[in-house]
């Protein structure tokens, strides 16, 4: 930690971007040392850097390329994990009905599960830190109307939520239509259902901003509103916004497989966790366990990082447990 | 009291109203209700005899008003997919989620409250440690998973449990329930432990959370200075500020745990009202959504105003800002 960079992020200089305030809030409490005290968090992360880059490279990562069905092998359908007897060491978590490698369906159903669910907390994030900021900026009947459209929504579940809103996509597109644009439909139910937090925190948030000179000096000199809200307000609000992002990304991740299991979510042909736990489960009863527990594993183990990693994030970035 | 029950009741008002205006909106914009009950080869007479039949020729706001009196006297129509009517199916199928709900919370507060206490009081034991590790790979691991894992374990591998359904039921009166018999109750444990694992560690954690908050507090310090006991320290001045919050929670995890139950009810085959919400959706089966979507809100509102009205009970400073709501 140089000094040079600590004085360019100075937390106190207000309308610096959304990046450099983040920076800035890594100096502030100390992060990085609290980070490297952490056991839990170095595994997590390490664990997340793993899952990001499997997911973000499937082609190099994954051993073979199982959604081309010319490389399906229907004779290789239903082989065990390689350490059981009748396993294959070509294929170390076995394969799936179709003859497909289970480790490269995880790495792909990965790929489908992390874009849907930071997709899904992208739009919450937009929709809740707009509403969140205009409600504590503008205060008055604004502000109690839009927290009481939040105090409403936060009555019903998320998940209810998220089925409806799928319920509603099939009867308007029709079933066909509805599985070519899933994946859409999943973002925009996850974040349809989970802007209330970043609202609520945002909005608190910026009813102390709004009464700092540096905003008082904006208005004075007529910047518009747009623009004291959203380039001089806003990076100062976004510690909580990334404290709720990173247990969000955890509930959208969890509520895109469950909505997949049930088969409201992404369809088989480009399958995700969730997807993948679903066709494995009808192998279940047969005894062909790998087909639905490895992909169940495999989405325990990032939800599990996911949640270390926001719990590490919410003690080190709570001042008053310091 | 009196004015805070008044505003509450308004505000209830308005979030049914507006439920039933989303209700009564899918409706008539999604999908056609002649196709769907007439099947798509029928000719534009039967339509036109049809629609006049079911009044989908009047006004929209006389068709609103006329929805509003149908739903306020319990029916919400015929369902497209079972051809049966909505309420009668929905009365038949409460009786399964309501005793999965509420047996998987039981289990929940009996498990979680005992446990967030622990880890509070003795928060630098390794027990606790171990508890609160436990409680994040509850909250962790998917609700769904989790039925997939119990059924593996217990009905695949171990063979000592039903995978699917309730068992046998006895029909009191109308509502049949599955507590009387023990095959009932052997179908009933997985699911509602399928439920509970989640809100176990939902609850703890909050638990957890509020007793330290409070155990921090002044009038903590000063009962210890008092010289009195630390277990009358810890469950009669701490725990009973504790439980104030966590009455809410465990209120408003109730709704949430009708929520979960549709999930649950998928991986189980439980034939309650979630399992039916479920494959409404994937049928696109409106009417039968829009009557879900009613039901669930009432209940939602209706647990909420008595959560609320519990606060009053335990509290009594509460009346102080009674007018916020």
């Amino acid at each position: 930690m140089s000094e040079t960079d600590k004085t360019s992020s100075n937390p106190n200089v207000p309308s610096a971007s959304v990046w450099a305030k983040l920076r800035a809030a890594v100096y502030k409490y100390d992060l990085l040392y609290e980070f490297s005290r952490s056991p839990s968090a170095i595994v997590a992360s390490f664990l997340m850097l793993l899952f990001a880059l499997a997911a973000a490279f499937p082609d190099l990562v994954a051993p073979y390329p199982v959604f081309d069905l010319a490389a399906l092998r229907l004779e290789d359908a239903f082989l065990p994990p390689a350490w059981l007897p009748e396993g294959d060491y070509r294929y170390p978590l076995g394969t799936d009905d179709q003859g497909r490698d289970m480790i490269s369906a995880i790495i792909y159903g990965l790929r489908v599960s992390l874009f849907v669910g930071l997709g899904g907390v992208a739009l919450a994030i937009c929709i809740g830190v707009s509403v969140g900021l205009i409600a504590g900026y503008v205060g008055g009947i604004t502000d109690s109307i839009l927290m009481r459209v939040a105090d409403i929504q936060l009555t019903f579940p998320a998940i209810l939520i998220a089925v409806m809103i799928d319920g509603v996509s099939r009867a308007a597109f029709g079933a066909s239509a509805h599985e070519e644009i899933a994946a859409f439909v999943l973002i925009v139910a996850i974040g349809l259902s989970g802007w209330v937090q970043y609202a609520r925190a945002v909005r608190g948030a910026t009813m102390v901003e709004r009464r700092q000179d540096y905003v008082a000096a904006a208005r004075l000199i007529g910047v518009r509103t747009g623009t004291i809200l959203f380039s001089h307000i806003m990076p100062n609000v976004m510690t909580s916004v990334l404290v709720i992002g990173t247990i969000h990304l955890a509930i959208a991740v969890i509520l895109e497989a469950t909505l997949s299991f049930v088969g409201l979510g992404i369809p088989p042909t480009e399958p995700s966790l969730g997807t993948l736990i679903r066709i494995g489960n009808s192998y279940l009863l047969s005894g062909e366990w790998w087909i639905a527990i490895m992909p169940g594993a495999a989405l325990l183990i990032l939800v599990l990082s996911i949640n270390l990693l926001g719990d590490f994030l919410r003690d080190a970035l709570n001042p008053r447990l310091k | 009291m009196v004015g805070f029950l008044l505003n509450r009741l308004l505000q209830i008002a308005i979030v049914m109203f507006i439920v039933i205006a989303i209700a009564f909106s899918m409706f008539t914009y999604l999908g056609d209700p002649l196709v769907a009950i007439l099947g798509a080869d029928s000719t534009p007479a039967q339509r036109a005899a049809l629609r006049a039949e079911l009044g989908l020729d009047r006004p929209i706001i006389v068709q609103f008003v006329s929805y509003i009196g149908n739903v306020l006297s319990g029916d919400f129509g015929i369902s497209y997919r079972l051809g049966r009517p909505v309420g009668a199916v929905l009365a038949e199928r409460f009786p399964a989620t309501f005793e999965l709900a509420v047996s998987g919370m039981l289990i929940a507060v009996v498990f979680g409250i005992p446990a967030g206490v622990y880890a509070a009081i003795y928060k630098n034991r390794i027990s606790s440690r171990i508890i609160m590790g436990a409680s994040l790979f509850g909250i962790s691991l998917p609700s769904f998973f989790m039925g997939v894992l119990l059924i593996w374990i217990f009905s695949v591998n171990l063979m000592w449990l039903p995978s699917y359904g309730r068992g046998t039921t006895v029909d009191i009166a109308g509502w049949k329930t599955g507590l009387l018999t023990l095959d009932g109750l052997r179908a009933l444990l997985m699911p509602a432990l399928t439920i509970a694992v989640f809100q176990i560690a939902m609850i703890m954690r909050l638990v957890r959370a509020e007793m330290l908050e409070v155990l921090r507090t002044d009038y903590i310090r000063f009962a210890r200075a008092r010289g009195l006991s630390e277990r009358s320290v810890n469950f009669r001045h701490a725990l009973r500020n504790t439980l104030i919050p966590v009455v809410t929670v465990v209120g408003v995890q109730l709704g949430s745990v009708i929520a979960f139950a549709v999930i649950t009810e998928a991986v189980f085959q439980w034939p309650g009202l979630g399992l039916l919400f479920l494959q409404s959706v994937a049928a696109a089966d409106v009417s039968m959504m829009a009557a879900y979507l009613i039901v669930i809100a009432a209940l939602f509102v209706f647990i909420n105003l008595i959560v609320d009205l519990l606060y009053f009970a335990i509290d009594p400073r509460i009346s102080i800002s009674s007018g916020k709501g």
